[in-house]
């Protein structure tokens, strides 16, 4: 294998960790919706690499859905969504900035030491691609647990699906029937979260989601 | 032969360092300035002032001890000798290979320590403030700076920075996500240890956020000229240290001619005023932040600095 393939391969999946870092440390709404789509722009670039080393142009259609769909039709939706709803632009996270990084940090540890040990018989590329993307995932899941505010719970949830994508796209012979199905059902996923948003914020007046927890008694 | 050879280089890196220091400090003012759209004061004038301060008589307070009138004088030895000790125009320094990226920490570590003993000795509140606010910074751009040369190491496999620069040149080094990142944290701990704009305000005092200026404010004389050179030549070593780690093109290795090594000189001044360039660019683009965001600046550059020792895993265990 070139060095070059594995180098850039290694950069745009480095990049994207790195980039759900940067979610996780923002704290202004409209900041956060432009750095998911940044966050889209280097999957699908990723993805693209992928094609590329793989020869397989099919992937290069992954990466135009990703960039399409997540880097320009979700972060401008949900920009609309804030703005319509007037959602307070700070957002308010459950535990301090600092934990959560180091949690992050730990996850990310967490992610190497699984993947790497277990995948001795792969290909180098696949392997540090798969810890790579276990990594963004997990990262994904701390933001969804770590934020009260339900659009930064959304990015969360999306951001956690551009790590499927790149886990995915590592992977060869994935074909791209159960890609297509599965990028279209995040975008089902998407309109009734937006659904549910506009209920939410009908019926309480906020998007914080403890608020639901208050209704259902489970705290005075 | 070649042991004259090598301490004649060290001489003069240790003068080089020295002469040009307050140069940089004049050509960030200058190109601040312009952009500014202002004319600016010469580039000479970082040398006028200190050749001005240290004619004039030094003011000392009747409360002031020994440590006083001595910290300034410790403060410019060590990071004097910090700054020699990076390579410039030459990888190969013959001090180089007794003194490695911990000792320069560990040098900027003890002069941080006596500056900030130095303002809490007069008594006054700014000096306090100043003390108490850089150790809180100094509590988490070490741990950072610590980091970035844990990452460093582990890749070129030594601590020393000649080798680290070596590595860099050669062929076996690739392009990796915890170089970039070790780079990005390590511009943002210059910053705060020159205590440059987001972090602090090098042009202002009497402002109350300020963190450097409070320190040495009680200083006057030749004490604060010592001060003032200091700050240039951390400037310039800075600014060196991230020349010799991710541009380290163009410096000259053992045994290469005198050509070699006037190409090496030539190519670090431009490198200087290159990032010079930069960081004057940087901070008229870019407002300070508030005293207490300044944690968590600093706080995401410790994180890259982990991150990058951590994505290092990924790559090393292939």
């Amino acid at each position: 294998m070139e060095p070059l393939q594995f180098d850039m391969a290694h950069l745009l999946a480095g990049g994207l960790v790195l980039v759900s870092f940067m979610l996780l440390y923002q704290e202004r709404m409209y900041a956060l919706l432009n750095l998911f789509a940044l966050h889209a722009v280097v999957l699908a670039l990723s993805v693209a690499w992928q094609a590329f080393i793989q020869q397989a142009p099919h992937l290069y259609i992954t990466a135009a859905i990703a960039l399409g769909f997540k880097g320009i039709v979700i972060p401008v939706a949900l920009h609309r969504i804030v703005q319509r709803l007037h959602i307070h632009r700070a957002i308010e996270a459950v535990v301090g900035i600092g934990p959560t990084m180091l949690a992050g940090m730990g996850l990310v540890a967490l992610s190497v030491g699984v993947i790497l040990p277990i995948t001795s018989a792969s290909s180098s590329l696949a392997r540090e691609d798969l810890a790579f993307s276990l990594a963004v995932i997990l990262l994904g899941l701390l933001m969804m647990v770590s934020r009260r505010n339900a659009v930064s719970q959304v990015v969360g949830f999306m951001s956690l699906e551009n790590g499927l994508i790149l886990a995915a796209a590592g992977a060869k012979g994935m074909p791209l029937v159960v890609e297509i199905s599965v990028a279209f059902s995040i975008l089902i996923a998407f309109i009734v979260i937006g659904i549910f948003l506009f209920r939410i914020r009908e019926r309480f007046d906020t998007v914080d989601l403890h608020a639901l927890d208050s209704f259902r008694g489970e705290r005075p | 032969m070649a042991l004259t050879r090598d301490l004649i280089i060290q001489g003069a890196q240790v003068l080089l360092v020295l002469a040009l220091a307050p140069l940089l400090t004049g050509w960030v003012r200058k190109v601040k300035a312009r952009l500014l759209r202002r004319r600016g004061p010469p580039l000479l004038q970082p040398y006028r002032e200190l050749l001005r301060l240290i004619r004039k008589e030094a003011v000392l307070a009747e409360n002031a001890s020994w440590l006083f009138r001595v910290a300034p004088y410790m403060i410019f030895s060590a990071i004097w000798v910090a700054a020699a000790l990076v390579p410039t125009f030459s990888i190969q320094l013959i001090f180089g290979r007794a003194a490695d990226l911990i000792v320069i920490v560990a040098l900027l570590g003890s002069a941080r320590f006596f500056l900030a003993l130095a303002g809490l000795d007069v008594g006054t509140s700014f000096g306090g403030i100043g003390s108490s606010r850089e150790m809180m910074l100094a509590a988490l751009a070490e741990p950072a700076m610590l980091m970035i040369v844990f990452t460093l190491s582990l890749m070129a496999g030594s601590t020393q920075l000649s080798s680290i620069a070596e590595y860099m040149i050669g062929p076996t080094v690739g392009i990796r996500i915890s170089l970039a990142l070790s780079a990005v944290a390590l511009i943002m701990v210059a910053l705060a240890e020159n205590a440059r704009i987001p972090v602090d305000n090098p042009a202002t005092h009497l402002e109350l956020t300020m963190v450097h200026e409070a320190m040495v404010l009680e200083y006057s004389g030749r004490h604060l000229a010592m001060i003032e050179a200091a700050s240039s030549l951390k400037l310039l070593l800075y600014v060196s240290l991230l020349a010799a780690i991710f541009t380290p093109w163009g410096m000259a290795s053992t045994g290469q001619s005198l050509a070699a090594y006037l190409l090496g000189a030539a190519v670090y001044a431009a490198k200087l005023a290159a990032g010079g360039f930069a960081l004057a660019v940087f901070e008229t683009s870019i407002a300070k932040m508030r005293v207490f965001r300044v944690s968590q600046f600093l706080g995401a550059a410790l994180m890259l600095g982990l991150l990058a020792t951590l994505l290092l895993f990924v790559s090393r265990n292939l």
